[in-house]
This record gives C-alpha cells, sequence and structure tokens, in this order.
C-alpha cells in the first residue's frame, strides 16, 4: 500500500512489538527449562512443549514435575524458611524493593514474554500487568518494613504452595509471592500449564536481588504438579487461583490437613447499568469488563443488567463500539483483542456458546483473523434461567438482561452462585452507594471497572472462593498467631450412673430456633449428670431437619445486618447484663456441669459480651490509598449466616467467645453448644429471650456435634462455619464445605484458652466479617 | 460511507460540501437535561487510547498528510499585517515542500482552510485565490464574545461579505454557566442564519465551561441551532482542546447524528503542536465516529506550530534521519 492509498483508506497498520529479546533469552535456554530450585534451574526431563496461542508454534519445552521434584522443592523451601523468617522485616523489605525494582527493568522482557506464551495484547501486558505487579512488589516491601512493629504477635505460616492461572500468569505470581515472602514464609510456586514463562524468568532474575536460596522455588508442570505441591504434608499453606472446579478439589484435598487456604474462584459478575449512568462510558467499560484480556478474567464482568428504558439504546451503543474492537497479533500495540490462551479453551467457549439456544446472539462486526481467536459477543434477551447466565464462559462473551428498578438489579446482581466482584454505573451518588452494600461480591467498583491495586484487597465470597489478596488484610492470610498450642483432647460427658439421683421438677431444654423453643425434630432427648452422677436434666437431640430450620430461621433474619451497630452494641450489653443478673443461678449450673466453680466462667462471659459490645462499633473498615483519584473504601461485612460448633471445655464462655462476634458483626448464627454440657447453652437462651435480640439471629441446636457437623458444612446457605468442638471433626468440616465453598475456621484437634486474650478480638472479628472494597472514582 | 474521491492533484476540492448541513432542529430541553458525562470514566478511556491506537511507517505518514489537509493554517495575533497572512497562505497552498510531497505521493496536498481575524480576511482570500483553500474568520466578538450583540451580528456579515467561507463563532459562556439554554440555542441560531452560506463553527471555549456535563449540554445546544462544527476553544483560554472534552463533545456528536442523521463537524484547537498529538486526536475520531470524520470536511485542526513538527516527521520517514526546523520553509 502506498501512502496515497492509505490517505484514502485511512487504515491502521501493523504496529508490531518487538519479540527479539524476549526469542533471544528462550533462546539463551536453548528453549528447554527445568524447575527453579535452591536458586538454580534442575535439568529438563519429560518435557512438554509451552505455545504462543496467536500463531500455534512452540515457544519452549519445560518440565513437566513428578513427586519427586515437588519434593526437592519443598524441601529447599523448607530448609530456606526459618532463617527467611528470622531477618528483620526491613531486611525482607530491601529483597522485594529490589524485586519491584527488577521488574521496572525488565519491564519490557516480561510484557512480550508474558504476550507470547499468553496471547494477551501487548498493550495489556505492558500497561496493566507488568505495572501492577512492580506495584503489588513495592507495596509489600512496605509491608514487610512494618510488620514486625504493626503486627507483634503474628508468626510466618512456613512453606506456602502457591498455584495460579493462566490468564494472569506474572500477576498472579506476584500475588502470590510478594505477601508470601513479606510475611516470612518461602514459596513453591506452580505456574499454569499454558504459560510457565514468565515465572520461570521472575525466578532467574530474583538472583539479581540476591533473594537467598530456597526463599522462591518454582515447579512447572499440569494439575498433577499442582495436586502434589496441595497434597505435601511440608506445605503449610495452599493459595490457589483458578477454576471453582479445581478450588473445590484443593478445598476437599486439604481438608484436615491443617494446611491454611484462600482461593480465588470463578465468577459471573453483574455489570449494572442505571437509566441515568452515563451510557457511552458504560459501554467504554464494558470493553474493559468483557474485553479485557479476550474476556478470560476471573471477575469480567460477564453479566450485563440494564436498566428496561435504556436497553435498547444502550445495547445499540454497544454493538457500535464492539464493531470498533480490533482482533489480531497480540504483540501488535494497536490492537484491543488478542488471542484466546488455548485451542482447547476456544472449543469450550464455542462450545458453550453454540449450545446458547435463546437470546440474540450479536458478534461483532470485526476481522476475526484465522487462529486461535473469537469474536467480542454479546447475548441479549437472556433470562436468569438460562444456563449462559449462569455458567462462567471464560472468554470474549458477554450475556444481558434488563431490570426495572434497583432493588430489582440486586436481586438479579445477587442471583448466583459467585461473589467475586460486581459493577454499578450510574450518576447518582445515592444509588450508588445503597446498591453497592447489597451486592454479593468482594469487589465492587462505581462508574469504572476491573480497577486493581496492591493497596486493595481483592477475593470473593460464596463460590467465588475465600481469602483476600492485597492490603494488610492479604498479608494476615499469610500469618498466624504466635501461639503455642496443646492438643485438645475429646472431651466426654459424665458416664450414666448405675443408680442416677433425681430430685426436683422435670426441666425440659430444648432446641431455641426462630426465636422460639422448638422441640427436636427427630423426638430423642439425652440425659445429661453431674459428676457425681446426679440428673441435671435433659436435652434434645437435633438432627438434621432441626439444622435445616434453624438455617433457615438465621437466613430470616439476615435484617440483622442492617441494624446499627450501636443497636447490636446495645443488645449486646444488655444480654450481658441479664446474665449477670443471673450469675449466681449460671455459676452454680456450671459446678454441675462441670464440677469446677463456675464463677470465674460467668463473669469472663459477661466480659466478653462487653468486649463485643464494644467492638460492634469500633471494627471500621478503610480508605485505601489507591492510586486514582477516587476512593477505595474497604468495608467489614457481615458474613452472612454462621454456623459454629462450640467448645466442649468452656460450655457458656465457649458459646459467647462464638456467638458475640458473630452478632456483634450482624452475622446470624446457628449453634451447636458444648456436647458435654449442654445445658449451660440452653439456659442461656432464656437469657436471649429477654434481652430485645430479635428471632432467629441466634439459634441454638443441641446434640451429637458428629451427626450435626455434617448437615451444617454441607448446607448450602450457610455462608461461614467455625468448629471448636473437642470431637475431630475439622477433616470433616473442611471437606463437606467445599459443597458451596464456605469458609471454614476448625481447630484441628488443637486447644485454646477460652480465658485467654487470645480468645477475643481482632481474629474472631475478622472471621466473623468479609472485607468488601467499594471503589469510587471521582470527579466533575 | 464516505465515497468521495480525495483528490489531491491540484483539484482539492472544497471541503465544505460532502455532506447536508446541519440544517438544525427545535432546541429539545429534555434531550439536554439527560445529558450524563463521568469525568473520571472519560478521563480514562482518554488516557489509555494513546496505548490501544498507533501507527507506523508508511501509515503514520499518510495519517500525518491527512491531518495536514484538515489544518486551519491559523494567526490570530494583534501584530498580523498583510504580509504575514500572505506568507500564512501560502504555506497553506504549500504546506510541505515540493519534493517531500512527491515522494509520498502526495503532490497538491493543502491544508484545511487559513483561518484570521476579520480585518485580514480580504488579504486572505485574495492570496489564495484559485487554491480552493477556504477563509475562515473568527468572529462575534472573539476571543470573548462579549461586545455588543449587534456588532457581533455585523461581524458576521461583514466576513462574509469580505469572502469568509467559513465562521468560527464564539458563544456567551454566561449562556451556559447560568444554564440559559433557551438563550444560547436562540444566540446560536441567529448566528447561524447571519452566516448564509457561509459554514459555521461554533467556539464553545471548554476551558471556561467548568465541567464535561457542561460541555456536553454546549454542544448539544449548538447542534441544535444548526452549527455546522464544534469547536473547543479559541486558543486563548487558558485550558484549551484535551482529550477528555473531545471525547465528550466526539459522543454528543455522534448521539446528533443517531437522532437527526445529520454530520456535525469537529475541530480541536489550541495546544495540539506536536504530530503525535494529531495522530491521537485522529484515532479518538475514527474510533469514536469513523472515517468519514477524518477528512477536512468534519475535521480540523485549530493549529499554527503543528504543521512544522509534522513536516519534521515526514522527512524522517522519507530519510531516516530525524529532521530539524530549519530545513522546512515557515509559515
Amino acid at each position: 500500500m502506498t501512502v496515497r492509498d492509505i490517505f484514502h483508506s485511512m487504515d491502521y497498520g501493523p504496529a508490531p512489538e518487538s519479540n527479539a529479546e524476549a526469542l533471544a533469552w528462550l533462546a539463551a535456554h536453548e528453549g528447554n527449562f527445568g524447575h527453579w530450585i535452591d536458586a538454580s534451574f534442575t535439568a529438563p526431563h519429560d518435557s512438554f512443549e509451552t505455545k504462543n496461542p496467536a500463531t500455534g508454534h512452540k515457544l519452549a519445552q519445560v518440565t513437566q514435575g513428578n513427586q519427586a521434584d515437588v519434593e526437592a522443592a519443598v524441601a529447599a523451601a523448607r530448609r530456606a524458611q526459618p532463617k527467611w523468617a528470622k531477618l528483620s522485616g526491613h531486611s525482607r523489605a530491601k529483597f522485594l524493593y529490589a524485586l519491584a525494582r527488577l521488574v521496572q527493568k525488565h519491564s519490557r522482557l516480561f510484557a512480550v514474554l508474558e504476550t507470547l506464551d499468553n496471547g494477551k495484547p501487548i498493550r495489556e501486558s505492558r500497561d496493566i500487568d507488568v505495572p501492577l505487579v512492580a506495584r503489588h512488589f513495592y507495596y509489600h516491601a512496605g509491608l514487610a518494613q512494618l510488620l514486625p512493629s504493626e503486627q507483634p504477635d503474628l508468626e510466618p505460616l512456613g512453606v506456602c504452595g502457591a498455584v495460579i492461572p493462566w490468564n494472569f500468569p506474572l500477576l498472579m505470581l506476584a500475588w502470590k509471592v510478594a505477601p508470601a515472602l513479606a510475611a516470612g514464609n518461602t514459596v513453591v510456586l506452580k505456574p499454569a500449564e499454558y504459560t510457565p514463562l514468565t515465572a520461570l524468568l521472575f525466578a532467574e532474575i530474583s538472583r539479581e536481588a540476591g533473594l537467598p536460596k530456597g526463599v522462591l522455588n518454582v515447579v512447572t508442570g499440569d494439575g498433577a504438579t499442582g495436586a502434589a505441591l496441595v497434597a505435601h504434608p511440608e506445605v503449610n499453606k495452599i493459595a490457589f487461583t483458578g477454576s471453582t472446579a479445581v478450588g473445590r478439589k484443593i478445598r476437599e484435598a486439604t481438608a484436615g490437613s491443617g494446611k491454611a487456604l484462600t482461593l480465588e474462584l470463578g465468577g459471573k459478575s453483574p455489570y449494572i447499568v442505571f437509566e441515568d449512568a452515563d451510557l457511552d462510558s458504560a459501554v467504554e467499560g464494558l470493553v474493559d469488563a468483557i474485553w479485557f484480556n479476550q474476556g478470560q478474567v476471573c471477575c469480567a464482568g460477564s453479566r450485563l443488567l440494564v436498566q428496561e428504558g435504556v436497553a435498547d439504546r444502550f445495547h445499540t451503543k454497544l454493538k457500535h463500539r464492539m464493531d470498533g474492537l480490533r482482533l489480531g497479533d497480540p504483540l501488535d500495540k494497536c490492537i484491543d483483542v488478542g488471542a484466546i490462551v488455548d485451542p482447547v479453551q476456544l472449543a469450550a467457549i464455542t462450545a458453550m456458546v453454540d449450545s446458547c439456544k435463546d437470546g440474540e446472539v450479536y458478534r461483532a462486526a470485526t476481522p476475526v483473523p484465522a487462529g486461535c481467536y473469537y469474536p467480542p459477543t454479546l447475548i441479549t434477551g437472556l433470562s436468569t434461567a438460562s444456563k449462559l447466565m449462569q455458567e462462567e464462559i471464560f472468554g470474549p462473551v458477554l450475556v444481558s438482561t434488563t431490570f426495572r428498578t434497583p432493588g430489582e438489579a440486586v436481586d438479579l446482581a445477587n442471583n448466583t452462585r459467585y461473589g467475586l466482584a460486581a459493577t454499578v454505573w450510574t450518576e447518582n451518588i445515592n444509588l450508588a452507594l445503597d446498591v453497592a452494600p447489597k451486592l454479593k461480591a468482594g469487589v465492587v467498583w462505581v462508574n469504572a471497572t476491573n480497577l486493581f491495586d496492591a493497596a486493595a484487597g481483592f477475593g470473593g465470597i460464596r463460590e467465588s472462593g475465600f481469602g483476600r489478596e492485597g492490603g494488610w488484610e492479604g498479608l494476615l492470610a499469610y500469618l498466624k498467631p504466635r501461639l503455642k498450642t496443646k492438643t485438645l483432647l475429646q472431651a466426654h460427658p459424665a458416664p450414666e450412673p448405675v443408680n442416677p439421683e433425681v430430685e426436683g421438677l422435670d426441666r425440659t431444654a430444648k432446641l431455641f430456633i426462630g426465636g422460639k423453643q422448638a422441640r427436636p425434630d427427630g423426638g430423642y432427648s439425652q440425659a445429661v449428670y453431674s459428676a457425681k452422677g446426679r440428673l441435671l436434666g435433659h436435652y434434645g437431640l437435633g438432627n438434621r431437619k432441626d439444622i435445616r430450620n434453624a438455617v433457615e430461621a438465621a437466613q430470616a433474619a439476615r435484617g440483622w445486618a442492617k441494624t446499627t451497630a450501636h443497636n447490636r452494641a446495645q443488645i449486646l450489653f444488655y444480654i450481658a447484663e441479664n446474665l449477670s443478673a443471673r450469675a449466681a443461678e449460671f455459676a452454680a449450673r456450671l459446678l454441675e456441669l462441670t464440677g469446677k466453680p463456675g464463677e470465674a466462667e460467668v463473669e469472663a462471659a459477661i466480659g466478653r459480651l462487653f468486649t463485643y459490645a464494644a467492638w460492634a462499633d469500633k471494627f471500621d473498615g478503610a480508605v485505601k490509598s489507591v492510586p486514582i483519584r477516587g476512593v477505595a473504601i474497604a468495608m467489614n461485612e457481615a458474613c452472612g449466616v454462621i454456623g459454629a460448633l462450640c467448645p466442649d471445655e468452656a460450655p457458656l464462655l465457649g458459646l459467647v467467645s462464638l456467638m458475640a462476634p458473630a452478632i456483634a458483626m450482624g452475622n446470624t448464627c446457628v449453634l451447636v453448644p458444648s456436647q458435654v454440657a449442654p445445658l449451660a447453652a440452653t439456659d442461656f437462651y432464656q437469657v436471649l429471650e429477654t434481652s430485645d435480640l430479635p428471632a432467629g439471629v441466634v439459634n441454638i441446636v443441641t446434640g451429637s456435634h458428629a451427626e450435626l457437623a455434617k448437615p451444617l458444612a454441607g448446607h448450602l446457605d450457610v455462608d461461614a462455619l467455625w468448629s471448636f468442638s473437642s470431637t475431630p471433626l475439622s477433616a470433616l468440616i473442611e471437606k463437606e464445605a467445599a459443597g458451596n465453598l464456605k469458609r471454614t475456621w476448625v481447630n484441628h484437634a488443637r486447644a485454646r484458652d477460652w480465658f485467654g486474650a487470645e480468645s477475643e478480638g481482632r481474629t474472631f472479628l475478622g472471621a466473623a466479617t468479609e472485607v468488601k472494597t467499594v471503589w469510587v472514582p471521582y470527579g466533575e | 460511507m464516505n465515497t468521495r474521491t480525495v483528490s489531491v492533484n491540484n483539484t482539492f476540492t472544497p471541503p465544505e460540501h460532502t455532506w447536508p448541513r446541519n440544517p438544525g432542529m427545535p432546541l429539545d430541553l429534555d434531550w439536554v437535561a439527560s445529558v450524563q458525562v463521568n469525568t473520571s470514566a472519560v478521563e480514562r478511556r482518554a488516557a489509555t487510547l494513546g496505548g490501544r491506537r498507533t501507527v507506523k511507517k508508511e501509515f503514520q505518514a499518510a495519517w500525518l498528510c491527512k491531518a495536514i489537509s484538515c489544518i486551519d493554517l491559523t494567526t490570530l495575533a494583534g501584530d498580523d499585517t498583510p504580509g504575514r497572512v500572505r506568507r500564512l497562505a501560502a504555506k497553506a497552498r504549500q504546506p510541505v515542500s515540493e519534493s517531500l510531497l512527491e515522494q509520498l505521493g502526495l503532490q497538491g496536498l493543502t491544508t484545511g482552510a487559513v483561518c484570521v481575524y476579520h480585518e485580514m480576511v480580504e488579504t486572505a482570500v485574495r492570496a489564495l485565490e484559485g487554491s480552493g483553500i477556504p477563509v475562515a474568520a473568527v468572529s462575534t466578538g472573539f476571543p470573548a464574545g462579549l461586545s455588543s450583540y449587534r456588532l457581533r451580528l455585523a461581524e458576521i456579515n461583514d466576513s462574509v461579505k469580505a469572502g469568509a467561507r467559513e465562521i468560527d463563532i464564539v458563544i456567551s459562556r454566561r449562556h451556559v454557566l447560568t444554564q440559559n439554554w433557551q438563550a444560547l440555542y436562540d444566540e446560536m441560531a441567529q448566528m447561524r442564519a447571519e452566516c448564509g452560506q457561509a459554514h459555521v463553527k461554533a467556539i464553545l471555549a471548554t476551558g471556561e465551561l467548568g465541567t464535561l456535563r457542561n460541555v456536553a449540554r454546549a454542544s448539544l445546544i449548538c447542534m441544535m441551532a444548526g452549527a455546522d462544527f464544534i469547536k473547543t476553544s479559541t486558543g486563548k483560554e487558558g485550558v484549551n482542546a484535551t482529550l477528555p472534552v473531545t471525547l465528550t463533545m466526539l459522543r454528543c456528536i455522534r448521539d446528533y447524528e443517531a437522532r437527526t442523521g445529520i454530520k456535525v463537524g469537529y475541530k480541536p484547537a489550541g495546544g495540539i503542536a506536536k504530530a503525535k498529538d494529531a495522530l491521537l486526536y485522529q484515532a479518538m475520531m475514527k474510533d469514536e465516529l469513523g472515517v468519514p470524520w477524518l477528512q477536512p470536511d468534519l475535521f480540523r485542526f485549530g493549529a499554527s506550530s503543528l504543521l512544522g513538527d509534522i513536516e519534521r516527521q515526514l522527512e524522517h520517514h522519507l530519510t531516516g534521519r530525524y529532521s530539524a526546523a530549519n530545513r522546512h520553509p515557515l509559515g
């Protein structure tokens, strides 16, 4: 084409970024990589190809990690960990700072290599991924520096296994490695099978930061390699980002192992456009939401909800914008949408869209290159019942439906198993700030989308996983209390005496569900005897149906979260007051149940109620210092319905220690009291009944922990489950929790001093809340 | 689609004759009231465009030549003289040295117009005779627009009589700042009527309107009142053309076309001095509105020093050597 031809056509021409340096780096390694263990590459073996999805050409051979490789990497990390943890925060900060600087110094090499391996546009790897990676290491250099003074009572977990996906290979590495190292852990990282190269480059470059041997190890391979890492007994934490299906398997595989776990999984994030939005900007936002990284983004705004009155206009504008998207060579600096990561993924997207029989499919009128590309696609007119409205496509496909009112928008938005992100477009600040807290998501963007920063927590709820990455809240997932714990032995009720001593009027302890005393569904009761063989009473043996009823009651009481914190504080104080009024009676009951004087436990329980009455209006969120003109508000929101198996050893204090933080933060709960001394709890519901606590906020189901744990942990409408039972149920609970990926907090048979400071405060409040980050850019 | 062929060999089609003129429409205050502009979002789009779009090599050369064809080569200084204007007119006829244009295959390329104050119109018209290059006159008490209404209208008339084929009027910013939309509409409509056959560009002075929302409202009202072009600035405000302002105005142009079928032109002015900036504006025109808005009948740059930088870039393209300003004739 001559200049004159172009003068008439005014086409964009090719604008290729050079791949020479990246190819030279691959060539320097003869295109064949082993693992990175103990700060050097191992000899390659059993290698497989990693390809450039844009061309289908092989980029390099990488090694399929086997059991022995994982063993070697974990052993290296284990050897390195104590010394790494012993370094001062400042020393670790210096290493992280060096890593940040190195990412910047080699930024173009990282960007080009990422684009070659993944197929994402060079604009994104260059302008988004790599700068965010550098920012993450800078930010965590700061966290490392401040950690000893800010969190003196916490210590690192040990060896962290990180399993990361192919959609943001280097960025996800940063999200895992930076906090792990900052906190004093060492890492074994398993990059995705499709995209291992930038992790290997990063590992090699970490040598230039002087990172000690074994602190960072990279083992390449497929899912089997990841599974070996997950299963390794010497790994103390698994941090996983990827599909919900694999996340669920990891939850099951790690159940009962004592490994800490954070999961950042899939999503079907709503993108809500109200009639008063800047429609053109909302259209442009969708380009960043669903056509960013070919839609292969866990938090992609993939579910468009647009107010009915403006829907036609909005769809027209959207289609016009779609037609202007340019697909092509990811290394071209003038394209918007690159290649799908692999033909397997392309086939999966194609099959899902082709299976959709309802709605109207619009494909962008833009040239689609041959090969691993999928056109930007909009499917309108779908109903909530449509499969594509519910299931994650993980491709450049947007589905759309309409709503009439803000209330309906929220209902539709929350009508999903996921809860990762949400986007709201409106020029009305009242509407935006009303809707944002109502959306079931870990991140909400107002009049923007896909904003990320190291200072702001990112992560989901529901089947989008648990745990946050970024901010102090993200760092806490790599730390644990500095405590020496003892083994918790299973407690047993006093045996039934041969000749029980019976006196007084028969008293019937019931279950407490929805604010009412309820007989157990099964119609069975269990006698409780004092250590001296006196019959103290009976308690109802709750079963799975009682759990069902209790959870329903707890769900029906969710309005509790909307009450003011002041109101919740008042009620907690009032519970304490009413307990105090009956202190002598409770102390006597505890003496009978446990054989030990009960005064101290009652006093401690009253004190604990005061503690959480105090906290109710003081566990503040934060405004994060993110690099935009705007605010990122980290709100501490209630988890929802929390189930708790209460400790056996402190029947009243233990129950109060779990109930009080839960309800202080606006949760409702289903409590299964001490199995050894349940009557302390059944007496306690009378205190609750007289304390203005709304019905259903606290529900108490007595019975066998072993029997009730399963229906409670498996219940799909329970959002979190805690267990401090002396019955060894941690494995069962974590496994059953995989069903809806609820958060769990279990004791792994470690004892806790319920009277001590360790059993109240921020740890409990953190467990009772989810951090929701609401981004609100502003400016007129 | 625009099927007009652009001729460049001394048969340069006058840029105002391709699309039907904007006849205007009744003032629709509901539409004006419903305008929403989210500033942060507009800024994000504007800021990322440069990372999304770029043209290289012969494409860049062609785009820069196209940019030249859209320049309103401008002199608006108190010390303008006939000699100064004649030199500018000569530069408009031959914006790039003949040898460079020959190598580019674009002999006959001219700028879009020459833009001067009323007193210089006659001189400019005479100097451009036979070239087909229109003379644009800034008018209506440019730049503040605060002289008497009668005089402002008379000025339009005088410039048209003197041979100006394009009139760049300035709106009364106070009408925007006090939300007096009817007054703005009436003023614009009357100025449009005064222009007769001459095309009218409405200068919004966006740097003085305070918010992008005001920019959008003023854009819509000027189009409703029949503006052929909407233009950002006089070049004399503290802030002149910017990409966020441009994006806001282009979206209004798109909405106006969707509603009326009429294409309205766009002219950013002030502060666009580098070839690289021009390419960014062109990319925004192409992406937001399409190829017709890259042609001089719907797109102009109000610029004085931009041409010099483009000349240097073109020479670099042809020779591979970075160029110097003294190698190109002064405008």
